[in-house]
């Protein structure tokens, strides 16, 4: 079992409910894992006591131009669908942090002059925490690719956690890191808030999971602010509401001080067994 | 002399545009014909990423011997653009191209290189 948590608006809790079900269920038994997706700016470890296990170095495949054979026919950067390839007068400029890795300049290169090779763009870190285990992918400073790395760690989950329950943390926003981070899993939890913002956001996270034809849920966070637009949008759209977490300040000072939240707070608890009751039906 | 503007319009009236990947419209001066001619840009529009690299080589393409821009191009664009001759100014993006042309014949522009 593989449950996405993405949202469409950041900083609607994805980190927040992630990291607190995954302990949840742990606690209760359950064999979890959690992945941090958010490779942009990985953060479900500040949340998590524990310690680093195993560190992978993530790589992704890029060409090197090689100049001997070159007729700098320019075939190459004519087919670059992203624009990674410039070729000038007398040389083939690469820039690394715009391939895609389609390898269609490397495959079409009549003399083949471009070559595939590694490329390094960011870490795997598997992390050890009371009763589960965490991994997280991390982007290096400068990297503009996410989906790669996004990839890989989602592998690295599926590989060496097989039997386990496995929740990701998605990316904000609806752009190929959330396709990426949610079109494996068997559901996709969208957390939003009960703000004109949060339903602008939710409604074209709804759009994309339908596009994937993603089965999807929402959770409404921080219950109790705003309007009931989000309540209203559901109900016509059909999309089931999973809980609503209410709005709480002291949430927010536990969350401020890296600390999870259910083992504090008895609402926030009961969300939680909402989710773990709804995830026990999807079975 | 060839100068590229980076501008918003086709004549010397017209505003520069203060970006230079994503440009509306590449103005070139011919002093030599005294002739001004004008390309669309507007496909960079469109790109999530690498307009600035493109636009660099559109302008390459002219041979040109100046660039007058307002901020400057971004460091891909530069990589590109410092494997020619041409010389690159900046700060002229709230002007008009006829302004901006005046500023650099006074030497009132900075060079980005």
């Amino acid at each position: 079992m593989k449950i996405t948590f993405a949202s469409g608006k950041g900083g609607t809790g994805k980190t927040t409910i992630s990291t607190n079900l995954t302990s949840y269920l742990a606690s209760m038994g359950e064999n979890v894992v959690l992945a941090d997706l958010d490779v942009e700016e990985p953060n479900s470890a500040l949340f998590i006591k524990s310690t680093l296990k195993k560190t992978e170095i993530s790589n992704k495949m890029i060409p090197k131009w090689e100049e001997a054979d070159c007729t700098l026919c320019g075939k190459c950067a004519e087919v670059c669908n992203f624009n990674a390839i410039v070729a000038m007068p007398k040389e083939i400029l690469v820039f690394p942090e715009l391939c895609h890795s389609c390898y269609a300049c490397s495959e079409l290169c009549p003399t083949n002059s471009l070559p595939m090779t590694p490329s390094r763009i960011g870490e795997i870190k598997e992390f050890k925490a009371d009763g589960f285990s965490l991994i997280e992918g991390r982007l290096d400073l400068g990297q503009e690719m996410a989906v790669p790395l996004i990839a890989q760690t989602i592998e690295y989950a599926d590989k060496n956690f097989s039997d386990s329950i496995k929740i990701l943390d998605a990316p904000p926003g609806t752009s190929c890191p959330v396709i990426e981070a949610s079109r494996g899993s068997d559901f996709v939890i969208l957390i939003t808030e009960s703000t004109p913002f949060g339903l602008n956001d939710l409604t074209l996270a709804v759009e994309t999971m339908k596009v994937l034809k993603q089965k999807f849920g929402v959770i409404i966070n921080r219950y109790g602010i705003g309007n009931n637009g989000v309540e209203e949008y559901c109900r016509d759209e059909n999309i089931p509401i999973i809980t609503k977490v209410q709005n709480d300040k002291e949430v927010a000072k536990l969350y401020s001080k890296g600390e999870l939240i259910y083992p504090k707070i008895e609402h926030f608890k009961n969300s939680l067994d909402d989710i773990v009751k709804f995830i026990g039906g999807l079975k | 002399m060839k100068i590229v503007f980076t501008a918003k319009g086709d004549n010397w009236d017209s505003q520069m545009d203060p970006r230079f990947g994503r440009m509306e419209r590449l103005v070139t001066y011919d002093e030599a014909t005294q002739t001004l001619q004008t390309a669309s840009n507007s496909e960079t529009e469109s790109m999530e990423h690498g307009a600035g690299l493109q636009t660099a080589q559109k302008v390459l393409d002219l041979n040109p011997d100046v660039i007058i821009t307002g901020n400057g191009a971004g460091q891909k664009a530069l990589a590109i653009l410092q494997r020619s001759n041409v010389k690159m100014y900046v700060g002229a993006g709230d002007m008009t191209i006829k302004e901006a042309y005046e500023a650099f014949k006074a030497d009132k522009l900075r060079t980005q290189f």
